[in-house]
C-alpha cells in the first residue's frame, strides 16, 4: 500500500482502494499479541489459562491464586514496567453458567503497552480476588466501586466499603444480572431508607482529616510544618 | 404537591379581611415576588440551562434574581435543576429545611419533576415532590431558558396571590417521624409509577 497524505478528501463512491476497517487496519480477532503475554507464561508456568487478542488488544486470563504475584512482577520487572492501573472492573454475562470476569487494565507507559488481565470467578464459589492495592494505590476506589456494584470482595483492601451507593444500602449489588433495574424495594421504601441515611456518615475520618495527609508528607517538610520553623529544611 | 393540595391546607374565606390588610398583602407579595433569591441545586444538564438563564442574554436579574444564593439560609426559592439520586435525597431535604420561610421550590426539568422515564432505575428519585413540596414544575429535557423564565413568572403570579390570613402556606411541613416521608407511601408509589411502555417489573416490598 502506498503511503497516503494524512488528509485526503474521499468523495462517496469514488475511492480507488478499499478503505481500511480501522485506521491501523487491525483485525477483530487474532494478530500479534502483546509480548508480555508470552513473558507471563514463561515466568509463571501454568498460570495463564488463555490469551485473546481482540481488536489488537491482548487479554490474558490468569489463575486467581497467582494474580498477586503476576501483578507485582508486571509492575516491578524492568522488562515490563506496567506502571499505571487504568481500571478495575468486572463483567457478568447473561448466561448463568458463564463465570464472572474480573478485569484489570494495565498500561506500561515506558513500553507503550496495554494489557488486560482477567480472572474468572465461578458463581458457585465465593466471589473474591486478591487486591492489588499494595502495588497500585489507585486501585483503592476502583476496587471499592467494583465491590459496590458487583459484590466482589478484594482481599487485602484496606477499606472495602460502598462508594457509589450509600452505607447501609440493603438492596444488593446493582450491576449483577439478577438485580432488577428499578431495585428490589418499592419506591416509597427506597425513599424512606435513603432519607434515613445520614449524609455525613459516608466519609471516614481519614478521608476528611488533614492530619492523615500530614503523616504522608516528607519527613523534613513535616518537621518544618510541625515546628513552624522556616529554616529547618535548608 | 403534585396531585393533591397540601394535607394541612385550610380554606380561607375571601372577603373577610379588612381593606388595609389586603393592600398590605399586595405590597408584601409584590416585593417578595420581585426579589426572589434562588438557591440553585444543579445536578445535571438543567443546571447548564439555568446558568444560561442567569447569564446576560436571558438575564434573571430582570426578575430580581441577580443574586444567586449558594447558602440556603439566605435563599427564597430552591431551583432543583437535574436528576436527584437517592443518595442526594437527604441532602436536598436538609437544604430545604435549612431555608427560612417564606420559601418556594421550582422543579426544573423532567428529571427533577418525574424521574424522566429514562432514569427509572434503582438510583434515581422519581420526582423531587416525593422529598420536598414543589410550587412550579418546568417541563423539558432540559427546558430552554424561556421555559424556566415562564416558570419563574408563574411562581411570581402565585406569590402575588398569597394572603397573609392563610397561615397554612407558611407553616413548615413536618415529615412523618417514623417514615420521614411527607406523603403516604402508596401515593409515592403511584407518583413513581412508570409511564410509557417500558418494562414493567415486579417488585417486592410494600
Amino acid at each position: 500500500m502506498t503511503a497516503q497524505p494524512p488528509f485526503t478528501t474521499v468523495i462517496a463512491g469514488s475511492a480507488s482502494q478499499a478503505i481500511p476497517a480501522s485506521p491501523r487496519n487491525v483485525a477483530h480477532r487474532g494478530g500479534p499479541a502483546n509480548p508480555t503475554a508470552e513473558a507471563i507464561e514463561r515466568q509463571f508456568a501454568g498460570a495463564v489459562r488463555r490469551v485473546d487478542v481482540v481488536w489488537g488488544e491482548t487479554s490474558v486470563v490468569v489463575d486467581r491464586a497467582r494474580l498477586s504475584d503476576i501483578v507485582r512482577w508486571l509492575h516491578d520487572d524492568p522488562s515490563q514496567r506496567y506502571d499505571m492501573l487504568v481500571d478495575v472492573t468486572a463483567v457478568e454475562f447473561r448466561d448463568p453458567e458463564q463465570p464472572i470476569e474480573v478485569v484489570w487494565h494495565l498500561r506500561s507507559l515506558a513500553y507503550r503497552r496495554f494489557l488486560r488481565l482477567k480472572v474468572l470467578l465461578e458463581k458457585s464459589q465465593p466471589l473474591s480476588v486478591p487486591s492489588v492495592w499494595a502495588v497500585y494505590r489507585g486501585a483503592d476506589w476502583l476496587e471499592r466501586e467494583c465491590f459496590d456494584m458487583f459484590g466482589i470482595t478484594f482481599e487485602g483492601h484496606p477499606d472495602l466499603r460502598r462508594i457509589l451507593m450509600w452505607e447501609g444500602y440493603r438492596e444488593g449489588f446493582p450491576l449483577r444480572k439478577d438485580f432488577p433495574v428499578r431495585g428490589r424495594f418499592s419506591r416509597s421504601e427506597q425513599l424512606r431508607q435513603a432519607l434515613a441515611a445520614n449524609p455525613e456518615a459516608r466519609y471516614s475520618m481519614e478521608e476528611l482529616s488533614i492530619a492523615q495527609a500530614f503523616e504522608d508528607l516528607p519527613e523534613e517538610m513535616g518537621k518544618r510544618l510541625a515546628t513552624g520553623d522556616q529554616q529547618v529544611g535548608e | 404537591m403534585g396531585l393533591s393540595p397540601r394535607p394541612d391546607r385550610q380554606e380561607v374565606s375571601h372577603g373577610g379581611e379588612p381593606w388595609m390588610v389586603t393592600r398590605l398583602d399586595m405590597l408584601v407579595n409584590w416585593s417578595r415576588a420581585n426579589s426572589l433569591w434562588p438557591m440553585p441545586f444543579g445536578t445535571a444538564c438543567c443546571a447548564i440551562e439555568f446558568m444560561a438563564s442567569a447569564a446576560n442574554k436571558f438575564d434573571l436579574a430582570r426578575f430580581g434574581m441577580e443574586r444567586m444564593s449558594f447558602s440556603p439560609r439566605q435563599a427564597d426559592v430552591l431551583i432543583c435543576a437535574g436528576r436527584v439520586p437517592f443518595k442526594l435525597a437527604p441532602v436536598l431535604r436538609r437544604i430545604w429545611q435549612q431555608m427560612p420561610q417564606p420559601k418556594w421550590c421550582i422543579s426544573m426539568g423532567a428529571c427533577a419533576s418525574s424521574g424522566n422515564g429514562i432514569f427509572d432505575n434503582y438510583a434515581v428519585v422519581q420526582g423531587i415532590d416525593t422529598i420536598i413540596p414543589v410550587d412550579v414544575y418546568v417541563p423539558g429535557c432540559p427546558p430552554r431558558p424561556e421555559g424556566l423564565i415562564y416558570g419563574i413568572m408563574l411562581l411570581q403570579k402565585k406569590i402575588m396571590n398569597e394572603r397573609s390570613a392563610d397561615q397554612s402556606i407558611r407553616r413548615e411541613m413536618e415529615p412523618d417521624p417514623r417514615s420521614q416521608l411527607y406523603i403516604p407511601p402508596p401515593a409515592i408509589d403511584e407518583l413513581s409509577e412508570n409511564f410509557g411502555n417500558s418494562v414493567h417489573q415486579k417488585r417486592s416490598g410494600l
